[in-house]
């Protein structure tokens, strides 16, 4: 089943402002370009509690999975 | 009796997350305490203005409701003997104000996120059914005013709902986006307020808004007052430090309030940095750079991120920033809801409930301590449900029957935004409020200001009602959801601007440069005709007063005296 672009849009709407006005930026730079696999793994990511991803976007925190290495990096360049 | 819970986002992603001071409670763990220092400290954090019934409660159940949240398993911080640790916090005091007292339960720095965890699995034990990634649209009353439920779009389908309620409770939270510069996650539109306002319920104490002096200029992300602490100096266009003129003693570590206003007053007179000499400079390239890196690492890296700026290198621009909103939907002890009808001032509007931010029961008045936010959340979101069960079992909700008209004004909503042609851009009018509140009701007031900001935030509500959405498709149309929101926000907009400016006088967060500090008004704050609280009113902009209530809710309690408020 192909997954809902908007759907993915809205879950980047977090708790903690640090990561809104993150993913503001990555949402308008790099989402749309984003191919079918990443678009999974984000939706993966997304599923992560609002702390430990700021963690790993900051980079306080190792991003210890492999394939969200990519988007971890997008998301620190944001 | 079943319950709904209808929710925008997942429910343990709500903007509490962000919560890290703790909750306030006597619990005497640490230190020595009992509630009436708790309330003593909470009425005159408010300046007077909170509610002393709301607050009595709120206090005495404050124990309570934390070892409640205990047994259902919050990891709250332990002392050596295995008891709930506590840590001062600004405000609270022992013995009436006469030293620090360790009051504050946190669950390390993440206390806001445990609780909301914690709760949540007790609703999913309770078989809660959870409506998640639900919109709002509006509340449904009838003929008699009574609350029948609400309308709601499914986000998945884009389809409009109406959820028939025989009890409605908006745990909403506040609208903190209304200004440019906030500290709050963009889901925090004020969906609820809105909702209220539009459905004729007058919004209570709106001009009060707490901020905090430093975020990150055009981001609103927090520089904790320990940059500061380290030797961090604020500067104006000039490079001066400029706090040597308002505060000589203290400087840059004077209290948060008088930071912020000297900031505003730099910004205001034209001594702003920027292209847009819109913000100050906070400096701390004179501070050794492995100090840096040791002591403010998360700082640097905020800096980094928010800013483009490594503050080895070069000043933070920082802003006094929006963090929360005092006043709300009007409510009593209860969780009712409570509205002026005939004679009594606090009517209750059947079927109707709230808590939280979104709610004014009011208890921080015109100035919130910290750690009573989840204070006031968790006794009043817990006496909203025992209230609608009491109201149920006494027979007074039913499940009326809904006016054939229920849903119109929301198919309306949707239908203009679906055909609007020549409209406005949802963005540039939201940011065309952000500005105007942060400019003209910020954290300084200027009478002058607030007049042209009157008719300022008016001409952005007229835009909002133009507002045009490039992508009209049904499912996960994220463009509609923030139109949508934008009609939440300009109703708190409005309530705050009006409510603001008709206040003549200082009171807590309201603090306007015209008001004399004299043995009259100490503090500029006028209790001979400004003890009462502000209603407003969405349907004609007109406003409304009530008294204050300044008698506790048990007669063995004596009401706090008015005081000049000094710390």
């Amino acid at each position: 089943m192909s997954i809902n672009r908007g759907r993915v849009r809205w879950h980047c709407r977090r708790a903690l402002l640090e990561l809104d006005i993150v993913f503001e930026r990555f949402l308008a730079r790099d989402f749309d370009r984003l191919g079918d696999d990443q678009l999974a793994d984000l939706v993966d990511l997304l599923q992560l509690e609002d702390y430990d991803l700021w963690a790993m976007v900051n980079g306080s925190k190792p991003c210890e999975v492999e394939r969200w290495k990519g988007l971890v990096a997008l998301l620190r360049q944001a | 009796m079943k319950t709904a819970v209808l929710t925008k986002v997942f429910p343990t992603r709500s903007h509490t997350v962000a919560a890290q001071g703790g909750v306030a409670a006597s619990l005497g763990n640490s230190t020595e305490d009992n509630w009436h220092w708790h309330m003593y400290d909470t009425v005159k954090g408010s300046d007077w203005l909170g509610d002393q019934d709301a607050i009595e409660f709120m206090c005495k159940k404050a124990n309570e409701v934390v070892v409640e949240l205990e047994h259902y398993g919050m990891p709250f911080d332990r002392t050596d003997d295995g008891k709930i640790y506590q840590r001062p916090f600004g405000g609270h005091s022992m013995n009436y104000g006469q030293a620090p007292v360790m009051r504050s339960c946190a669950a390390a720095d993440r206390t806001g996120h445990a609780m909301l965890h914690a709760l949540y699995q007790r609703n999913v034990r309770a078989n809660t059914q959870f409506f998640v990634e639900w919109m709002a649209l509006d509340l449904i009353r009838d003929a008699d005013g009574d609350v029948l439920g609400v309308t709601a779009m499914e986000m998945e389908t884009g389809e409009v709902s109406i959820f028939h309620a025989k009890a409605t409770i908006f745990a909403t939270g506040g609208a903190g986006r209304i200004y440019f510069s906030s500290t709050n996650a963009f889901i925090n539109t004020g969906d609820g307020v809105g909702m209220a306002a539009r459905a004729g319920v007058p919004l209570e104490d709106m001009e009060f808004w707490q901020f905090h002096p430093t975020g990150v200029a055009g981001a609103g992300v927090l520089i904790t007052e320990g940059v500061r602490g380290e030797g961090g100096i604020l500067r104006n266009s000039a490079g001066e430090r400029f706090m040597e003129r308002y505060a000589p003693n203290l400087k840059d570590l004077a209290s948060r309030d008088v930071v912020s206003r000297a900031m505003t007053t730099e910004i205001n007179e034209g001594r702003g940095c920027g292209p847009d000499k819109d913000h100050v400079l906070l400096d701390i390239t004179h501070l050794a750079p492995e100090n840096i890196m040791k002591r403010l690492p998360g700082i640097r890296e905020i800096s980094i991120q928010f800013a483009g700026i490594d503050p080895i290198k070069a000043p933070i621009p920082v802003v006094p920033t929006c963090h929360y909103q005092m006043g709300g939907i009007p409510t009593n002890y209860k969780g009712q809801v409570v509205v002026p009808q005939g004679e009594n001032n606090n009517a209750p509007v059947r079927g109707f409930y709230a808590a939280g931010e979104c709610a004014c029961a009011s208890v921080h008045g015109a100035n919130r301590l910290g750690t009573n936010s989840l204070l006031d959340l968790l006794v009043f979101g817990k006496s909203a449900g025992e209230t609608v069960v009491e109201d149920f079992e006494r027979g007074d909700l039913s499940l009326k029957p809904l006016p054939e008209d229920a849903a119109d004004a929301s198919l309306a909503r949707l239908a203009r935004l679906e055909n609007q042609k020549n409209g406005e851009s949802v963005h540039e009018v939201r940011l065309a409020m952000q500005r105007t509140m942060q400019k003209h009701a910020g954290v300084f007031r200027f009478n002058t200001l607030l007049k042209e900001g009157v008719d300022a935030i008016l001409a952005v509500a007229e835009r909002a009602k133009n507002t045009e959405i490039a992508d009209k498709s049904q499912v996960w149309n994220t463009a509609r959801m923030e139109a949508l929101e934008l009609d939440n926000l300009i109703e708190v907009a409005k309530a705050t601007m009006i409510s603001a400016e008709a206040r003549k006088e200082s009171r807590g967060a309201h603090v306007r440069d015209d008001a004399l500090d004299n043995a009259e008004t100490p503090n500029g704050r006028d209790d001979a005709n400004w003890l009462k609280h502000t209603l407003w009113y969405s349907e004609d902009n007109r406003l409304a007063y009530k008294p204050v209530n300044l008698k506790p809710m048990s007669d063995d309690v004596e009401p706090i005296a008015l005081a000049k408020r000094t710390y």
